[in-house]
């Protein structure tokens, strides 16, 4: 018996969600946004703390919950726990960014705990010892990890002297943090202008939003500058391998270029990144995976930071495939930068960015996520109807225009870590090979 | 014991806070009914965004391979995707994204899920692509071995190119258990998966992935009398084939402590993590469920105790984490399983100084009972951690699918924050006094690798 596949029922025009907005006197901006469905509220704050230094500002983002002038660490924990809540803290290479939800009746004692850490931090001596052995630790974790190691030798490639090249600090310097360089350095750049508030939930934006002007109202001081000079243009080259002896794997890395979210070419970039290897039914991963079998995530993504744009795949191959991999990606990138995408895939790739823009709206943490990142590039939720426009509209010959821009194996940075001694040779025979050190493995 | 110095602190507040907050409830409606082929179908409509989670479950997962064939549960999950009567090879994953959705499927020890999450017009199009690959997938050599190479690089992503790969799921279960379903690695070894075959695979098929052996859920934003007739027109012609009958795979609880060790050549730090067999989560729930309580006792955030013990004070562990089921889903395991206790260590750390400050720490809790307000407070954040989760369709489409498939009870995913709630101070104190050495069994991961 053989059935027709059902069609699809067009969506419904893009409903955007209840949302309120103000600049506290502070220079603190608060966006609350209503999603009852579940009655908890869902918490982003992103502080700017560009060029701030990283040993001090990661282990800032580990200890910012560790006590204030009146709390412990577990005051904290238990206060939070008390109303269903819970905060913590990360770090990217723009931004200090403070996730937390409670329940939605708990809202205002989780602001007034996140008030007391942001105006009173105590980083006490005995807490950041802790936390620093942690870091340390955990940064000795990350080097063992294949995938850490392949990142940052990429982002060193990639970026050089500028700030992004290194994002994650070396144990050793993380062990000469003091305590009293975190009191500095929060008092210097835990500040809110600039900074961006996010409540999201079962909540009334309006009496959210004087909510958290009551409880932050104390958190004053002016925003630094801490303005990142614009990433530096790609350099082709040679392949980077770094050595990792004995690796069963090797990890491929490939850097392109790509725009900001806000630049007229992003929605064709975004479509030509997923029929190359932006989702599973991309060109990259159905070679790779659904026919040779090479590997099992293979997967692209543009990353934004504030000062700038880049566009990386990532595949995990068998060390024994490495060149082949290699070899079939380079001709799907060859492929999409010198053909024109098919009519069917094109649209299968847009129908997939405009209804996953719909799945990533569905919940709460996920509106909280999109709307805190959209605000530290400076948009609102309001730049879904353009881009959906633009990802509606883009064309065939523009999607191909971008692509044969962005997406050429010329343009292409590419770094290999795996077993050297395994794969130099049979990556040497496709692309000219450099060497780095090896890493522990 | 001494206290220490924060316990004063901890008590003055924590007068103040027996509970201010009320634990709130979700009220998410649920339809059931059966087809007259025996598929159970599960239906939970909440219109507040406008897109839809679709999970199939069958009643088979890692328990339930032969000897022989390791691995085979999760490689047949993945041949499930490999195209079916109408569906080419790649075509489920085209038909799903090229409708804007995205799609999955894992493998547990009790079952083996596949769902969808879409925009809401495509809710038909999922029914009509589960219901294809329920009456059958195409088996080919070809595909076989193709998602045999695939299945090789997961187990090297996940297990063997990685620190801690497969701690410890993969290494704890033959340390506790002694039979086969219960010790094995549910990843497979390489020899096994290479020497699967297509009859196999066809067999496994014919005897578990019978509609009478697998619940539907569909949750989200449609209509409950258009989803329902949707249902009839794709599935009431898949042949009905009687479920397999499921094996008791309980087997004795341990007679002493085991432990075992094994060096990782990737890992730089020690780490440690023991296991204690609790009660049957499905035939004795009431029994089972202050242990996913007292698991939040002791190990969430920064006020519990084994955080503020191990990690803050003695320092002699840089985290730790309790949870209930070797793959952490506490309400969607079968007996038996167990509580899980594991920690990653500073360097040089010592895995038995750790077991025994535990030790202690779970004396004290026994003798001494909760501090005011310790267990209000955990039952508050677990509250918001379940409601969070039922939050996303996916997060009500699939647990709702295996409540259905194991208890009969989809809408138990409304009531477990309120049962949460009603765990009292004398369970937890009852479950923690389980958790004895003796009846503990302990794997340790050294460090291999040269730093």
């Amino acid at each position: 018996m053989s059935q027709t596949l059902p069609d699809l029922v067009p969506d419904a025009k893009l409903k955007l969600p209840r949302e309120a907005e103000r600049t506290l006197a502070s220079g603190l901006t608060v966006i609350a946004i209503r999603r009852p469905a579940v009655p908890l509220v869902e918490l982003r704050l992103r502080v700017p703390f560009g060029r701030t230094p990283l040993p001090r500002a990661t282990l800032l983002s580990q200890a910012l919950f560790t006590g204030t002038g009146t709390m412990s660490s577990v005051d904290i924990a238990a206060e939070l726990q008390a109303v269903g809540g819970g905060l913590s803290a990360g770090l990217d290479p723009d931004r200090l960014l403070v996730t937390g939800n409670s329940l939605a009746a708990g809202l205002d004692r989780m602001l007034e705990i996140l008030a007391a850490v942001l105006t009173d931090p105590a980083y006490p001596k005995e807490e950041v010892a802790t936390e620093r052995d942690r870091l340390v630790d955990h940064i000795q974790v990350a080097q063992s990890q294949p995938a850490h190691l392949a990142r940052a030798a990429l982002l060193k490639r990639m970026y050089g002297r500028h700030p992004y090249a290194v994002q994650t600090p070396e144990a050793e310097q993380v062990r000469g943090v003091r305590p009293g360089q975190l009191r500095s350095l929060h008092a210097d750049r835990v500040r809110p202008e600039g900074s961006v508030l996010v409540l999201v939930g079962d909540l009334n934006p309006e009496k959210a939003i004087d909510a958290a002007e009551k409880a932050l109202g104390s958190w004053t001081g002016p925003g630094k500058d801490g303005d990142v000079p614009p990433t530096p243009p790609l350099e082709p080259g040679p392949l980077l391998l770094v050595d990792r002896p004995g690796s069963v794997q090797s990890s491929l890395r490939i850097a392109l270029p790509a725009v900001p979210r806000t630049d007229p070419d992003y929605a064709a970039l975004q479509l030509a990144n997923l029929v190359f290897g932006g989702y599973f039914s991309s060109r990259w991963v159905e070679n790779l995976r659904e026919d040779k079998g090479y590997t099992y995530g293979p997967h692209t993504a543009i990353e934004h930071f504030l000062a700038g744009s880049a566009l990386l795949a990532a595949a995990e191959v068998a060390t024994e495939v490495t060149g082949p991999s290699l070899l079939e990606t380079l001709y799907e990138l060859g492929r999409i930068a010198s053909l024109p995408p098919g009519e069917e895939e094109l649209e299968q790739a847009r129908r997939y960015a405009l209804g996953t823009l719909r799945l990533g709206m569905s919940t709460q943490a996920g509106l909280a996520g999109l709307a805190s990142m959209y605000a530290s590039f400076g948009l609102r939720l309001e730049h879904l109807r353009g881009h959906s426009a633009d990802l509606a509209t883009a064309t065939r010959d523009r999607v191909a225009e971008v692509a044969a821009r962005f997406l050429a194996p010329s343009r292409a940075v590419v770094v290999v870590l795996g077993d050297a001694e395994k794969v130099e040779a049979p990556l040497a025979a496709l692309t000219s090979v450099t060497r780095d050190g090896a890493v522990p493995s | 014991m001494t206290r220490r110095r924060d316990d004063d602190h901890a008590a003055r507040y924590c007068q103040s806070v027996a509970r201010k907050i009320k634990i709130p409830a979700t009220k998410y409606p649920v339809e059931r009914f059966t087809l007259d082929n025996g598929l159970r179908v599960v239906l939970a409509p909440d219109r507040s965004a406008p897109v839809v989670g679709v999970a199939v479950v069958y009643d088979v997962g890692i328990r339930s391979e032969p000897e022989g064939r390791t691995g085979f549960a999760h490689l047949f999950e993945h041949l499930m995707f490999q195209g079916s009567e109408n569906l080419e090879k790649l075509a489920h994953f085209r038909y799903v994204q090229g409708a804007g959705g995205t799609f999955n499927g894992s493998t547990h020890l009790d079952y083996t899920d596949y769902f969808e999450v879409l925009p809401a017009g495509a809710l038909e199009r999922a029914l009509f692509l589960e219901a294809d690959r329920m009456r059958g997938p195409r088996l080919t050599e070809e595909n076989l071995r193709n998602q045999v190479d695939v299945v090789k690089e997961e187990i090297r992503v996940n297990v063997l190119n990685r620190p801690y790969g497969g701690f410890p799921w993969l290494k704890l279960p033959p340390v506790m258990f002694s039979t086969f379903p219960n010790a094995h690695d549910g990843y497979g070894s390489f020899g096994d998966l290479d020497s699967a075959t297509v009859e196999d695979a066809q067999a496994f098929f014919e005897r578990y992935y019978a509609c009478g052996n697998a619940t539907l859920s569909v949750a989200g934003d449609f209509d409950v009398a258009k989803a329902t007739a949707m249902i009839h027109r794709h599935f009431d012609d898949v042949p009905s084939r009687p479920a397999p009958s499921r094996p008791d795979f309980d087997e004795p609880g341990l007679d002493g402590e085991r432990r075992d060790s094994y060096t990782d050549r990737l890992a730089p730090l020690p780490g440690v993590a023991s296991a204690w067999r609790v009660p049957d989560p499905i035939g004795d729930f009431d029994a089972y469920l202050p242990y996913v309580v007292l698991a939040e006792v002791l190990t969430d955030g920064d006020a519990s105790r084994l955080v503020e013990r191990l990690v803050q004070r003695d320092r002699s562990v840089t985290s730790i984490g309790a949870y209930l089921g070797f793959m952490g889903d506490e309400f969607q395991v079968r007996n038996p399983t167990a509580m899980l206790l594991q920690a990653h260590l500073p360097p040089g750390g010592d895995a038995d100084k750790v077991l025994r400050t535990a030790d202690e720490e779970l004396d004290r809790l026994v003798s001494d009972g909760l501090a005011p307000g310790e267990l209000a407070r955990t039952q508050t954040r677990i509250a918001t951690h379940l409601l969070r989760d039922t939050d996303a369709v996916l997060g009500r489409a699939l647990p709702m699918a295996v409540l259905e498939l194991q208890r009969g009870r989809p809408e138990m995913l409304n009531e477990l924050p309120r049962l949460i709630g009603e765990v009292t101070e004398a369970q937890i104190v009852a479950a923690a006094a389980t958790l004895r050495p003796e009846r503990r069994a302990t794997v340790e991961v050294l460090p291999g690798a040269v730093t």
